[in-house]
């Protein structure tokens, strides 16, 4: 089949489908490439590389969409390019179903096929090699940083040099999504001081380890909704985030928003007050921009200075690095093609039964599946954890693992009783004195056994086996007994017996306890 | 020196064999337990000598046997590999097993003292019991030999109707024990105890031959147990307390010891003894077919992309495996960790309980290679800290890093615990092949979209990654 990959028309739009290293990697898949004249050109990728990679050139617009099968595009078709489209043809991208309802009717009266790279089931971890919206966000946090530090007169990290010294910039990221935290290990990379914040409280691990700091709001409230996004918080906590905002907008030199909730206007978290009480010429980078932004006096597509402040408010920041979010976005759709193509025959599949797949198909063969039925809630863990426990404790707590049952323990102790009875109405004097060391013996054994500690399992081993070589007393007391030559005592074949006996225990003690020495010497700190 | 002395003797030798072992609780302090132990026996060795029960016409008898198996032994204790532990310590408890034979033959052929009544019983029962469980620990001892050798295959044998035959064996061993307590003489004892002794060979070589592969640190550590129990059986025989202690201490070791082995397994003792699991035989057809395959792609990573992925980490956890032992990969392990140490990164090592064919086998192998043990932890103590963890090399292990002991409830191996290496961001397996492990279950976790496969001798690869490491 072939896959045809237009260039861009939304304005400002610099980003392509597909690159040529992935032009390459589709071609092996059985796959024919076309790209229209210049797709690249603006992602600084030339027509010339994509014919050396394997692709062919279309002219112009309409050839390209008549001439194929599957459309890899960026952003949502407009009206015109839909026009163009043919019945039986699959289109992916970005199309966000949910804000365009006439972009999806107009496909569906085409009778096509649409993915929607956009309606990904994100919590399938199968799917994250197909993720665009993390890839992308990922690189609009990293350029959020290079455009506030563009617009930021100071440096990021703090230096002291012989023209005097330099503080380090504070860096504030609201919202640690996959773009506030690339943003938060691109400002600590530079050397910036980073501070975050998100509602949901289980990211702070992944803040601190990019080397940010993670500032929590005071007030208790669990802020995860479905899906990786957070969710609008109540107003007690929404009262005590704003104070957590105001104070670190007097602090910080720079404030980057990401904060973003699913099918809702961005939350307004920075307000005019907050602006006016920045110092002068700090930055605010507000990534939710074209949602209605994070930040009262947003522009979105402008950066405006307000207050001595400058606020960015740029809609296309992975736009802004094309080359390197087109590279990662058509390596997306290129895992995508490969889930769409098992076979590796160049004929794609869309196979509804994948759940990945089903999420992504937002149209099918002219008919609207979108969206999605959710999916089965991930499988509860099996009783693994308890497991894990019991054995902690049975390492650790001498060995019974939680009391045993009233039943179990009265049949343990009946049966006790009933051999020892047994023993005690049967055996001599001279056996119980035995036994009894015996028995006690055996639980001192336990005790002591459950005390060493699992790395000195061998060296225990070996050392019990040195140990049993104390049957040696068995052979030594029989080689020459005083009673030797009594009652008919065969001597000599005892005597061999013995003499063997000792040979081969000794084997066992010398080389026992040698070798357990070899082995401890080795353990050092 | 007069009895009393000599059991006081037995008793200090007593005391030093439980220091020896409590000594063991601790790194620290193990190798004065060893020296416990070694002055034990030496003191409980001397005292026997210069006792009443020895005749000064027996010295010598005694310095010559003491000088050839000790040669023996030092000599052995010497040379053996650190990998071929499991192996010497199977052969030294076939040792002990064949001892305790010896010595029940010659207390029963030992007329000298006349026992009567219920005391004759009772001692021709220990005779019995010992010469029975020293001729087990022998003959199994020998096969586990072998099995750990190589020289025979991992495979477990299995006879059709082996339990039926051993449960015959049992009857045949009880019929002729009272055959043998009603004998009237040593002539007529003999036959009894002979084909006593040859059906107990016969068990210990069946047992253990159905055993696999995997499950020989249950076997180890229960063949460790019955050679303390056969010194305990010796010890009633000749009525000597200190075998009896000795005995009952080694042997309890050795079935904690199996115990610990089978928990970290999630299979019961029984269940291993009988056999048939390990050896990779018949991999348990799946019931539900195709629905349990694992899904996605094996993604292989070359020696210099593993260093990569290790220079850039800020903690490791390497998790070895019986893989590791054969290809003898320890120092280079060890040159990996300082070298990754000095560059900051935080190196550690994690454990399982059953890793290797011997219970504590990694650690002893990570310990000859100079890997400080305080940076070797156990399953329990590591295990939280996966999710931290940048990359875990997992060398030559398979079912103990296998996710579907946690997530697939018909796997053979659901309910062992294992190491969750799958939480970390990257993992990294090395693997001569995609071949099973020794269970015969897949493993889902080379299918993860954080696992990449390192395929090839486990030394030969690390060597390269070392290489591209230093380079």
């Amino acid at each position: 089949m072939r896959i045809g990959v237009p260039k861009e028309i939304y304005p400002g739009e610099k980003r392509v489908a597909t690159v040529p290293d992935v032009v390459t990697k589709l071609v092996k898949l059985g796959f024919e490439v076309v790209v229209e004249q210049g797709a690249g050109a603006l992602a600084d990728l030339s027509d010339e590389a994509y014919v050396e990679a394997g692709a062919t050139v279309a002219p112009n617009a309409a050839a390209l969409w008549s001439g194929s099968d599957i459309v890899f595009k960026v952003r949502a078709p407009t009206a015109d390019e839909v026009a163009l489209m043919h019945e039986g043809q699959t289109l992916i991208g970005f199309l966000w179903p949910a804000q365009n309802p006439d972009l999806m009717q107009q496909l569906a009266a085409k009778k096509v096929t649409a993915l929607s790279i956009d309606a990904l089931p994100r919590t399938l971890s199968r799917a994250q090699k197909m993720d665009a919206l993390t890839s992308m966000a990922g690189v609009s946090g990293y350029r959020a940083v290079v455009e506030a530090a563009n617009a930021f007169g100071r440096f990021f990290n703090g230096q002291i040099t012989a023209a005097g010294k330099v503080p380090p910039a504070k860096v504030f990221i609201a919202g640690a999504g996959v773009a506030g935290l690339a943003a938060i290990g691109a400002a600590a990379s530079l050397g910036a001081i980073v501070r975050a914040n998100d509602t949901r409280a289980e990211v702070a691990d992944q803040v601190v380890s990019l080397g940010g700091e993670f500032v929590k709001v005071d007030y208790e409230e669990e802020g995860s909704g479905g899906g990786g996004y957070a969710k609008v918080m109540s107003e007690g906590f929404q009262a005590a985030q704003r104070e957590m905002y105001a104070q670190q907008a007097r602090e910080v030199d720079i404030i980057i928003t990401t904060a973003l909730i699913p099918g809702k206007p961005a939350p307004k978290l920075i307000t005019a007050e907050m602006v006016q009480s920045m110092k002068p010429g700090s930055v605010i980078v507000d990534m939710a921009a074209e949602q209605g932004g994070n930040c009262e006096l947003t522009e979105p597509g402008k950066a405006v200075v307000k207050h001595g402040v400058t606020i960015v408010g740029y809609t296309d920041l992975a736009s802004r690095m094309a080359r390197q979010s087109s590279t990662l976005y058509g390596t997306n759709l290129f895992r995508l093609t490969e889930e769409l193509c098992k076979t590796k025959d160049g004929v794609i599949n869309v196979n509804m039964q994948d759940d990945a797949i089903r999420g992504l198909t937002v149209i099918k063969d002219g008919e609207i599946t979108w969206p999605a039925p959710p999916l089965p809630a991930a499988a509860p863990k099996p009783a693994a954890k308890p497991v894990a426990a019991a054995e902690k404790k049975s390492a650790h707590g001498h060995g019974s693992s939680g009391p045993m049952p009233v039943k179990t323990l009265a049949m343990v102790f009946g049966l006790g009783a009933l051999a020892f009875w047994a023993i005690g109405a049967y055996a001599p004097a001279a056996f119980l004195g035995h036994f009894t060391v015996f028995v006690l013996a055996c639980f001192i054994g336990y005790m002591v056994v459950w005390n060493v500690t699992p790395a000195l399992h061998t060296p225990l081993m070996s050392v019990t086996n040195a140990i049993s070589s104390i049957i040696v007393i068995g052979a030594l007391v029989q080689i020459l007994p005083p009673e030797a030559g009594t009652n008919g005592r065969p001597d000599q074949l005892i005597q061999w017996l013995a003499f063997a006996g000792i040979v081969l225990t000794a084997v066992n003690m010398f080389g026992g306890f040698a070798v357990t020495r070899r082995m401890l010497d080795m353990f050092r700190k | 020196m007069t009895s009393s002395l000599a059991t006081v003797a037995y008793i200090g030798a007593a005391i030093l064999f439980i220091l020896s072992l409590g000594g063991l609780s601790n790194p620290e302090t193990s190798r004065r337990g060893n020296l416990y132990g070694v002055v034990g026996m030496a003191l409980a060795v001397l005292a026997t000598i210069v006792g009443p029960r020895v005749a000064a016409a027996g010295v010598p008898w005694i310095v010559a046997a003491l000088v050839i198996g000790g040669g023996i032994g030092l000599y052995a204790a010497k040379t053996v590999k650190m990998t071929q532990m499991p192996e010497l310590v199977a052969l030294m408890h076939s040792l002990v097993g064949l001892a305790a034979c010896l010595v029940g033959f010659a207390s029963y052929v030992d007329t000298s003292i006349q026992y009567t009544g219920v005391e004759k019983t009772i001692h021709e029962v220990e005779i019995y019991i010992g010469i029975l469980i020293g001729a087990v620990t022998f003959s199994g001892s020998l096969i586990a030999f072998g099995k750990l050798n190589g020289k025979i295959g991992g495979k477990p044998l299995l006879l059709p109707a082996r339990h039926w035959l051993n449960l015959a064996g049992l009857l045949v061993v009880v019929w002729f024990g009272r055959e043998f307590i009603n004998a009237h003489d040593v002539q007529s004892g003999m036959t009894p105890l002979i084909v006593m002794t040859v059906i107990a060979l016969l068990f210990g070589v069946h047992m253990v031959m159905a055993i696999g592969g995997a499950d020989m640190p249950v076997v180890v550590s229960m063949l460790n147990s019955y050679s303390g129990w056969a010194a305990a059986a010796t010890g009633f025989m000749l009525g000597n307390d200190l075998l009896i202690v000795t005995g009952a201490l080694v042997g309890s070791s050795g079935a904690i010891l199996s115990y610990i082995m089978c928990n970290a397994m999630n299979r019961n003792f029984i269940s291993v003894i009988a056999g048939g699991f390990g050896g990779g035989a018949p991999a348990a057809p799946k019931a539900d077919g195709a629905a349990a395959e694992p899904q996605g792609e094996v993604v292989p990573v070359s020696a210099t992309d593993t260093a990569e992925l290790l220079r850039d980490a800020k903690s490791v956890i390497i998790v070895p495996g019986y893989g590791m032992a054969v290809a003898q990969a320890q120092h280079t392990v060890n040159e990996i960790t300082r070298t990754l140490r000095d560059k900051g990164v935080t190196v550690r090592f994690g454990i399982h309980p059953v890793a290797g064919r011997m219970p504590g086998h990694m650690n002893v192998l990570l310990a000859e290679a100079k890997v400080p043990y305080d940076i070797v932890l156990e399953m329990d103590e590591i295990n939280d800290d996966f999710p931290d963890t940048d990359v875990v090399m997992v060398i030559g292990a398979n079912d103990i890093v296998n996710p579907a002991a946690q997530d697939d409830p018909t796997s053979p191996i659901a309910g062992m615990p294992v190491l969750e290496v799958w939480k970390a961001r990257t993992s990294i397996v090395m693997k001569r092949s995609m071949a099973s492990g020794y269970a015969g279950v897949d493993n889902p976790l080379f299918y993860k979209d954080n696992n990449r496969m390192l395929f090839g001798d486990a030394k030969k690869m690390l060597d390269e990654v070392l290489v591209a490491l230093k380079g």
